[in-house]
């Protein structure tokens, strides 16, 4: 026997979520419905082998306005699904039933779970299950989701009916449907039925009549309903138009709610004193929606998301720093197990035995004096004189045993590497493996602490209910440049990485605005550009502290500017979407939902890494270390390297940036791999500059680039930041967008974005500067004027 | 008087919703049709848009859209 298939159907913010991942539990699969970015979910019903549960996206009607909506119709008319399980919000029935009254005019056997009763009978309400039952012709159960009680039942209910009716289908059978509308609207959609009879199947023709009553124009086309018989179905449809002096559409959704009404008014009971009483969420939002606190409320979660994905000493700096340096690394000592040896701890031995070896290494080569740099800007952090003393007792340093400070694990890199030396690979092998192979690894995995922590944050607010105080704050604001307050949420979430800022934009219903909002949400800095930030201002910028923030500041700009100009272009303008967005009741999020929640998406983020950051960082590491005869290379040979010459071909495209130089280019294009790597490469293809330290070579690198090296580290910072995200966002870009068009149409936006502002600032900079007037100060003022143009022009009238 | 006039705080009974299409549509489908009553929660601290309570539950719509819905206080 074939496979019995359930959809799962139901308002949004009735619990359908926690219901479906109780039924299915780790068997869901999650992709998306074919051609349109609306995430589809299925999975096993728990205890069987061959239930699918179709879990449909969460709709509040079944119109043909919305994507959701659509793809939900499509699902339940063309797909043959065996039953419905209509999960109903006890809390919020009325609403709920609007759907109900529609799935059960599809004739297929149907259960409704009414969810929350735990919080309804505290409430003190009462809700009459057969009676409504009675009314709309299905099973009724009581159940709790949150609380894991009667979801199983009822899931197996709905089986139960799924298998009867496959037993007892009979050709042009009709099932018992819900008459929900009065007498002359009723007598019209029976003579509809009489005109589609055998041109749908016969348990919903009922469905497909009030469509049509309801002048639908998808159905009409699907059923092929020619202009004649539709002209003789006008009569009927008008004269209820005229009787009831509504339109169509009006006539039916009107009457839907009032026969709601009336089964409300005999099956729900409310508990009187509780009514007036303000319930907890609307304490919770006198405070969080509050005219004077709403705002400062928010902008304190947005610290909270900052401090916690890219702080300093915050939990998402400290796990990425473990993860990179000690976990995939290295190693790293458990905590609590560190001690003292010799009354030095452990970074004070390393970095002794840091100075010892600098000082054997400089004495060595005939130097004076000895230095270190610091790891993370390259500078020199400590400089000292050597004589022959201080060589021959460095020399004598041993290095320090980091199991003698406390329990160490070593880090995988260093494990490989043991490996590796002890099976006798060579240099080259081991560099393959070791700095190309794992390196592309750990670069993927060093981003998961990062990401976790945000993905977590955010699956917390938006289970919680706050995402859409969020959304309702905001919306103003967006609304001037053509978005909604939805579109706020990926710019906020870009802030630590644009991979789920991206992803966030799903939850845009309007399919201009999600694709507008994608194109724009990656110009916050997240995580990875910061790093770039951070090196640059500490190189270039000291005493200009205000660099730093005003590239958060240049970010919101284009989004904002951005925005606008790309409203008033053809492929944008049009009617503002809706906005009518429910605000849910506010609710504790449970561990498990939070945790599947973040997996899901986790998960995702690291199958697309792993396969398109792996083989890059490979691809990449070769380049480096080998030129066009294959020869393996030294450090400081990189200006012979695959990378250099290749480099070398495209540097021209970035000589108007101040930049045009293969180091310039290659440190750009590992940039794209993932943004931080543009910090590290440069360091590389410095490595033959003049300077004593990392920090001395990159800036004489600069130096030799251009003649005002400040500017090109300006250009060469706002070009790699505001240019298209890392490949992982490119590639989530081009999913979200749903088609390649759309997809290459952000990333030529974005290129043209970064590399019009780059050779903007730099070629007006150097005018500024008494750099002189060139064909490029030109052509970036020309460039300038078009876009400024392009903001500030009139809106274009008529909708698409 | 439409219902983006009705006042913080206030309940009216909805008389007739104007425009056309999906937002009309929309509006209704969230269950604010004829005869239903509904009472302005609060405004969003930048001005727009505007809670309503609507048959026990929460609905936030912007002030052009309410002024579709033509009301009775």
């Amino acid at each position: 026997m074939a496979n019995i298939k359930i959809a799962l159907a139901g308002n949004p913010n009735s619990g359908k979520t926690t219901l479906f991942n109780a039924l299915t539990g780790s068997s869901q699969y999650v992709g998306n419905w074919p051609g349109v970015t609306v995430e589809k979910k299925d999975g096993i019903l728990s205890g069987t082998k061959d239930v699918v549960i179709q879990d449909l996206p969460g709709i509040y009607s079944l119109s043909p306005y919305s994507l959701e909506e659509k793809v939900s119709r499509k699902f339940l008319v063309e797909e043959n699904p065996n039953a419905i399980l209509n999960i109903v919000d006890g809390t919020n029935i009325e609403r709920n039933l609007y759907l109900s009254t529609q799935l059960a005019e599809l004739g297929l056997p149907m259960v409704m779970a009414v969810n929350m009763m735990d919080v309804v009978k505290k409430n003190g309400d009462t809700i009459d299950f057969a009676k409504i039952a009675k009314a709309l012709r299905c099973e009724v159960v009581g159940i709790s989701a949150l609380k894991n009680e009667g979801g199983l039942e009822a899931a197996r209910k709905t089986v139960e009916m799924a298998k009867k009716s496959v037993v007892e289908k009979g050709p042009g059978k009709q099932p018992d449907v819900p008459h929900v509308f009065t007498g002359s609207v009723e007598h019209a959609i029976a003579h509809i039925e009489e005109t589609i009879q055998g041109k749908v199947p016969a348990r919903s023709i009922r469905w497909y009549a009030i469509k049509i009553f309801e002048r639908d124009r998808d159905v009409i086309k699907d059923l092929g309903i020619g202009v004649g018989e539709m002209k003789h179905l006008e009569e009927h449809i008008r004269d209820c138009e005229k009787e009831l002096d509504d339109d169509a559409e009006s006539i039916i959704t009107n009457q839907r709610y009032d026969f709601i009404k009336n089964l409300m008014d005999k099956a729900l009971s409310k508990d009187e004193c509780r009514r007036n009483k303000a319930s907890l969420s609307d304490r919770i939002d006198k405070i969080v929606t509050n005219r004077i606190l709403a705002l400062p409320i928010f902008i304190l979660s947005l610290c909270a998301m900052w401090w916690l994905a890219v702080a300093e000493k915050g939990p998402g700096t400290i796990l990425t720093d473990w993860a990179n340096d000690g976990f995939l690394g290295d190693g790293w000592h458990l905590p609590f197990t560190m001690h003292e040896v010799d009354g030095k701890d452990w970074d004070t031995a390393q970095a002794d035995f840091a100075k010892a070896e600098a000082t054997v290494e400089a004495w060595e080569a005939g130097e004076k004096k000895a230095s270190v740099e610091d790891e993370e800007t390259g500078e020199v952090s400590e400089e000292w004189e050597i004589d022959e003393a201080a060589y021959e007792a460095a020399k004598k340093a041993e290095e320090p045993d980091p199991g003698q400070f406390g329990v160490w694990v070593p880090g995988i890199g260093a494990m490989i590497g043991g490996a590796l030396e002890k099976m006798g690979v060579g240099d080259t092998v081991k560099s393959l493996v070791v700095d190309g192979a794992w390196g592309g690894v750990a670069t993927v995995l060093g981003f998961v602490p990062v990401i976790f922590v945000v993905f977590l944050f955010l699956a917390f607010l938006e289970d919680c209910g706050y995402m859409a105080r969020v959304a309702f704050i905001m919306d103003r604001l967006f609304r001037k440049f053509g978005l909604s307050g939805k579109s706020f949420i990926p710019m906020i979430v870009g802030k630590g990485c644009g991979v789920p800022a991206v992803m966030a934009a799903r939850t845009i219903e309007n399919e201009r605005d999600r694709r507008m909002t994608v194109s724009l949400a990656t110009f916050i800095p997240c995580g990875a550009k910061t790093v770039i930030i951070a090196m640059f201002a500490a190189l270039f910028f000291r005493e200009q502290w205000y660099v730093a923030p005003l590239m958060d500041v240049i970010g919101i700009a284009i989004i904002v500017l951005g925005g606008i100009a790309l409203k008033k272009t053809r492929m944008f303008a049009g009617e503002a979407a809706p906005f009518v967005m429910e605000l849910p009741a506010y609710h504790m999020p449970t561990i498990t939902g939070i945790w599947r929640h973040t997996w899901n998406r986790l998960k995702g983020y690291m199958l697309k890494a792993g396969l398109i950051i792996f083989p890059a960082c490979v691809v990449l590491w070769f380049v480096m270390h080998f030129d066009f005869g294959f020869h393996l290379l030294e450090d400081e040979q990189i200006d012979q390297s695959i990378l250099a010459t290749v480099g070398g071909w495209i540097a021209w495209i970035l000589a108007p940036l101040g930049f045009g130089t293969w180091q310039g280019a290659a440190a750009s294009v590992s940039a794209e791999i993932a943004k931080e790597q543009a910090t590290a490469t440069l360091g590389l293809v410095a490595a033959n500059m003049e300077g004593a330290s990392t920090a001395a070579h990159i800036t004489n690198l600069f130096g030799s680039m251009s003649a005002f090296p400040k500017l090109a580290a300006l250009s060469f910072m706002l070009f790699n930041l505001f240019v298209p995200p890392c490949m992982v966002a490119i590639a989530v870009t081009f999913r979200e967008m749903g088609s390649k068009a759309w997809g290459w149409f952000a990333i030529g936006f974005q290129l043209f974005v970064g590399y019009v502002l780059a050779m903007s600032v730099y070629q007006i900079g150097m005018l500024i500067a008494g750099g002189g007037f060139g064909v490029w100060t030109a052509v970036a003022v020309l460039v300038d004027l078009w876009c400024l143009w392009m903001i500030f022009r009139p809106a274009r009238k008529e909708a698409v | 008087m439409t219902l983006n006039e009705l006042e913080v705080g206030k309940t009216a009974k909805v008389v007739r919703l104007n425009g056309e299409g999906a937002v009309k549509r929309r509006i209704m489908d969230m269950g604010l049709t004829k005869g239903t009553e509904v009472t302005v929660r609060k405004v969003a601290p930048l001005g727009d848009p505007v809670e309503l309570t609507v048959r026990g539950y929460e609905l936030s719509i912007r002030k052009d859209e309410a002024a579709m819905i033509v009301i009775r206080g």
